[in-house]
């Protein structure tokens, strides 16, 4: 037990579990972002060939999955447990997806941060030696998420400048218990975030709402590991837009840990040119920090391109009722320590 | 445990947050709503004229039939995906008009039609435009009642 | 049909236009909110006598934006009072923007009927 616990909010994983499958799917948007040609698959319509935009994202959810079994060489009877969420109401997404797979589902509900937190608790999993196999996804959608949270996608409303724009994608992450063909990363330490909110109660301007969750988990990982930003070559949290990546700079230099400019982005920030294709504060949603994390930064952790990475998704618990009722917008933040398979590198 | 020791002033947050957050660009937004908005009205001025010297319809009723082709239009763009665009350019240059309480009922509808056609279109038909309905009936039955109370 | 008519039109209509748009901006207030605010002011400006005037001054510039709806709403039942006494209250305003609800309620049956939604992009 010892060896498992660092300080208050961290958790060790001795085995350093290997994370041996990767997929990003994304929408066309995506597509024609600066990280596109490194998804393993840009849909074309928004429909991806189904009948409501709930089905297309559960088609994305489920070809993200089969993606990554594929090219980890696994087999889907060999996955010994799914974990993922998604935006919608129950999340339906993941547990219509989970229908078809058949293997046993662990449901998670962690608004845009459950890539983290699945990647999290799998890797507990496989670190217990619980399983040695486990899936993690998660997945969003601009259209179901729109519908869902905001106005009609025909209502002509307009975008304010700190909004941001949902990603239409799905991202899947393999972990298991052996390195594999092609290892690509190893899940080293995790830090759980807690509640934090500050107030903001503006629903388009979410980074602003996330942003103090993220310095707070990150604040915990450093005086629970002592480390600095330095010991890390990138933090890269999830979908806190221009505004959010600003105020996280903000709030750690305030914190006294502060965060340097080379070495942090946001992947809202990486996955559109937010000038050329007008997204204003960038993109957000589960799919986020799922696809960028997979398509792109995966690969080069496989290649050793970056030695030691904290994923760190950022999410905002509300829902559309919370916020008719007047309440202030909570958020949560898990950030995942992953180390690059390469000796020496 | 202090609860709140996780958190700092939301107030000083918030003044923070508000320095980050770039502001809208108000002059422009204000410029577009100005233009749009009045190339509508002026279309209507336009329908009305139409309605009341070509159609010989009275006042009122030209007004109506105004009112009636405006309404078709904005359900017509919303349906082949433009309204939205024009809506995101002239903000309340086109939902302060006529036109944004058709676009209020017809986007809805449209969007929720996959959820069936009593509880989805029919009934989403109202999300936006039933509470503009309620109110504005809802008052115009006070000013009534009022009126009659003072000519009683 | 005259010009000045028009030009009044363009720049009453723009100036309502541009109100909302001071709210949202300045308010942060929906859409959905603003559209309720202003047949409320449309109702209470003409029952006090105040929009009838604009209307005929602007023409379609106060009559089309939503205030123009609250006007419709409020003339029509004053209407109906003096005719039909206490029960005009029930009737006027309704009947008198019949044209424009029914309008919205069967073109957007219709569209919705023959359409689907659109991702933006």
């Amino acid at each position: 037990m010892s060896n498992k616990r660092i300080g208050m909010q961290t958790i060790n994983l001795p085995s350093k579990p290997y994370i041996i499958g990767n997929a990003a799917i994304v929408g066309k948007k995506e597509g024609e972002g600066p990280l596109g040609e490194h998804f393993d698959k840009v849909i074309e319509d928004e429909m991806n060939g189904q009948e409501s935009f709930e089905l297309a994202e559960k088609s994305l959810y489920l070809e993200a999955i089969d993606t990554c079994l594929q090219k980890a060489g696994i087999q889907a009877d060999s996955i010994q447990f799914l974990l993922g969420g998604d935006l919608l109401n129950q999340i339906i997404t993941a547990s219509y997806a989970a229908r078809d797979l058949a293997v046993p589902f662990i449901g998670l509900y962690g608004a845009c941060s459950t890539m983290s937190e699945s990647l999290g608790l799998g890797s507990m999993l496989v670190d217990g030696g619980h399983a040695s196999h486990v899936l993690c996804a998660a997945s969003s959608h601009f259209c179901t998420a729109e519908r869902q949270y905001r106005f009609p996608l025909e209502f002509g409303s307009q975008r304010t400048p700190t909004a941001q724009w949902t990603v239409t994608g799905a991202g899947a992450t393999l972990i298991s218990s052996a390195p594999g063909r092609h290892p690509l990363a190893r899940v080293v330490q995790i830090s759980f975030g807690r509640v934090v909110d500050l107030g903001i109660k503006d629903a388009n301007n979410m980074g602003a709402a996330m942003a103090p969750a993220a310095a707070d988990t990150l604040c915990a990982l450093f005086r629970d590991t002592k480390t600095t930003a330095k010991d890390y070559d990138l933090i890269l949290t999830g979908d806190l837009g221009k505004v959010g990546h600003d105020l996280l700079l903000k709030l750690m230099q305030e914190h006294g840990m502060p965060l340097d400019d080379q070495h942090y982005t946001d992947c809202g920030l990486e996955i559109f040119d937010r000038e050329s294709q007008d997204m204003h504060a960038g993109g957000s949603g589960c799919g986020c920090s799922a696809a960028v994390f997979n398509g792109f930064y995966l690969p080069l952790m496989a290649q050793g391109k970056y030695r030691r990475l904290v994923l760190m998704a950022t999410g905002a618990l509300m829902s559309p009722t919370s916020s008719q009722q007047g309440e202030s917008i909570p958020s949560i933040a898990h950030a995942i320590v992953l180390e690059t398979p390469k000796e020496g590198a | 445990m202090n609860r709140k020791n996780i958190h700092s002033d939301p107030k000083a947050y918030q003044t923070l947050a508000d320095q980050v957050s770039p502001n809208s660009k108000m002059a422009q937004m204000l410029l577009r709503s100005f233009w749009v908005g009045g190339v509508i009205c002026v279309l209507g001025q336009g329908l009305t004229d139409i309605g009341r010297l070509v159609l010989k319809l009275p006042s009122s009723a030209a007004s109506t039939f105004a009112s009636i082709v405006l309404v078709f239009l904005t359900a017509l763009l919303t349906g082949i995906g433009i309204f939205d665009k024009i809506g995101q350019y002239a903000g309340a240059g086109s939902f302060v008009p006529i036109s944004g309480f058709a676009n209020a009922m017809v986007s809805p509808a449209l969007e929720f039609r996959r959820e069936g056609l009593v509880l989805g279109l029919a009934a989403k038909l109202f999300t936006i435009a039933g509470p503009v309905l309620v109110y504005g009936i809802g008052a115009s039955v006070i000013v009534g009642l009022l009126y009659a109370i003072i000519r009683w | 049909m005259d010009i000045l008519m028009y030009l009044k039109a363009f720049v009453v209509g723009g100036l309502l236009c541009v109100i909302g748009e001071v709210l949202v901006v300045k308010t942060k207030l929906t859409p959905a909110r603003i559209l309720v605010i202003y047949i409320l002011t449309g109702v209470v400006l003409s029952a006090a006598g105040l929009y009838g005037p604009l209307a005929d001054f602007a023409g379609a510039g106060a009559t089309v934006p939503l205030t123009g709806f609250g006007h419709a709403l409020s003339k029509g039942v004053i209407m109906a009072v003096q005719e039909l006494g206490f029960l005009g209250a029930f009737t006027g305003g309704l009947t008198a923007t019949a044209g424009g609800i029914s309008a919205a309620v069967f073109f957007g049956t219709l569209v919705a009927l023959c359409f689907k939604p659109k991702a933006k992009g």
